[in-house]
């Protein structure tokens, strides 16, 4: 318990303990809505497109998670106007983007002259290594989701519930899907360097499910998926501490058993 | 008096491809119309005309004042089989959605005290906190109902609401529209043309084109005469329905 404690005297596990937090909550939330919406593969798609624009970055050095914000939304984007108007199914768009994305990624980065080192901490994501301004920007988008979920929860709950229906009661039904779209890729962006972009959606998908045992209800399954991400995330950090093992793959692992126990003390009662 | 909606030489559909074609009709104030048709034949884009969810391609669609601009909901029941079932919202929030919301995000005092009010009326008042998935097709018929008489429509419409539905629920159904029919205009699509015929105080054939009866019997002439490929319906002393050979 004392080494736990030490821990947090630490520079760099103040800033991974943040990092949980502010994870936490947006994933906890956006994730509800993911799940509630069956929009797990878009944003899987979304996800992983990213890369393609953290390789451009790395090419042309600037900043890696602007790059990722551009492509998610290329991609977000992408995937409407390929289903839409070229009339491709929706899960082959969003495959042809999910594998084009990581594509170009891995060919930006194999032009980029030189070793880049910080490559797998995108892949697999490091919460150790969180930076400042990182926590900044997560901080904001927390800020920019409680609020806009706080005061809208109602037109988004019934959108998402029965779209159709809203459209009859007269809510901007386009409007709030496509800022809620946009809510989505920052967060996946966002929250890149927790988890890394091939196990993001671990953090959109499972704490989710752990929640839906519990609860049918739209407003505790936000609260209680982000109190099990939380749970999951700090569980996973100190078994990635201790173990020296990777603290992504460690906190997935954390939270699919966090997920078996549950299931398993539900069965119980 | 003018018309709740007036459809006017209505061509619509999806995707360029029109599914009713230079449809005309009338609803007037506490009308009860029975809109009965072949599947495919465009009931559903009728409904979904007049709540505005499907554009005209032809023709146009005018409300009277009540409904202009939505002064008055126009209250709605859609198909349930197109509702998510592990969707993860309870009864009562589902009936709340039914409320026109003006950037107010907690219910009022008042809209919940009517949910409550709607859902005993129907007598589920006691599964208000279950999810919508763990309901059956009555219950689940009824909420949807309690939605749409949320904030006091002026015309529900209802599409289908006697799917997944036993008898029992049907009759009660049918008696509780009856009742809601002093205020309000209702139109009803069914695919069950016997049971709505004793209901209903008109009928509307719709395949592709509109054939409006001003009454709720159908006879073998009038549907020589409109060429309407659907069942005839007579009132007698025991109440039966005689199926037509479809011409298609």
């Amino acid at each position: 318990m004392n080494a736990i404690i030490e821990l947090f005297n630490y520079d760099f596990f103040q800033k991974a303990f943040l990092a949980t937090v502010f994870a936490s909550i947006s994933c906890g939330i956006i994730g509800s809505y993911i799940v509630a919406r069956r929009i797990v593969f878009i944003s899987g798609g979304i996800t992983h497109a990213s890369f393609g624009g953290i390789g451009l970055a790395f090419l042309l050095g600037f900043n890696p998670l602007l790059g990722a914000v551009l492509f998610a939304v290329l991609a977000a984007m992408g995937i409407q106007v390929f289903t839409k108007i070229a009339e491709i199914r929706e899960d082959s768009s969003i495959a042809i983007w999910w594998s084009l994305g990581m594509a170009l990624g891995i060919i930006f980065v194999f032009m980029t002259p030189g070793y880049t080192p910080n490559l797998m901490s995108y892949l697999f994501g490091n919460i150790l290594t969180v930076t400042s301004s990182e926590l900044w920007w997560m901080f904001m988008l927390n800020v920019v989701i409680v609020s806009f979920f706080t005061l809208f929860l109602r037109q988004i709950l019934y959108i998402a519930f029965d779209e159709e229906y809203a459209r009859t009661a007269g809510l901007p039904v386009n409007l709030f899907n496509y800022l809620i779209m946009t809510l989505i890729a920052l967060t996946v962006v966002l929250n890149i360097r927790v988890v890394g972009i091939i196990l993001i959606l671990s953090l959109l998908t499972i704490p989710q499910a752990s929640a839906n045992l519990f609860t049918k209800d739209f407003k505790r399954l936000i609260v209680l998926s982000s109190v099990f991400a939380f749970l999951g995330t700090m569980i996973g950090l100190f078994i990635s501490y201790f173990l020296d093992i990777p603290s992504g793959a460690a906190i997935i692992f954390t939270l699919v058993v966090m997920f078996g126990v549950l299931r398993g003390v539900k069965a119980l009662l | 008096m003018e018309p709740l909606v007036k459809i006017e030489n209505l061509t619509c559909g999806y995707d360029k491809v029109p599914v009713l074609e230079n449809v005309s009709l009338e609803v007037n104030e506490c009308d009860f119309l029975g809109v009965i048709g072949p599947n495919g034949g465009g009931k559903t884009t009728l409904l979904k005309a007049i709540l505005g969810l499907v554009k005209p391609m032809k023709g146009k669609i005018k409300f009277g004042y009540d409904l202009q601009g939505r002064k008055k909901p126009i209250g709605y029941l859609p198909q349930v089989r197109h509702i998510d079932k592990k969707f993860p919202i309870t009864v009562f929030d589902v009936v709340l959605s039914g409320s026109i919301m003006t950037g107010n995000n907690r219910p009022k005092a008042e809209e919940r005290k009517k949910a409550e009010a709607l859902l005993a009326e129907m007598g589920i008042l006691d599964i208000r906190h279950k999810a919508i998935g763990e309901l059956s097709g009555g219950q689940m018929q009824r909420v949807f109902l309690c939605r749409a008489l949320l904030s006091d429509p002026k015309l529900l419409i209802l599409d289908e609401p006697d799917t997944f539905v036993d008898n029992r629920f049907e009759g009660e159904l049918y008696e509780k529209l009856r009742a809601l029919n002093k205020e309000i205009a209702i139109i009803l699509v069914s695919h069950d043309v016997g049971t709505i015929s004793s209901y209903v105080k008109t009928i509307a054939c719709v395949n592709n084109s509109l054939h409006y009866h001003p009454s709720n019997i159908i006879t073998q002439e009038q549907l020589e005469g409109y060429n309407c490929p659907i069942q005839v319906i007579t009132h007698g002393e025991i109440p039966h329905t005689v199926l037509k050979y479809h011409q298609h």
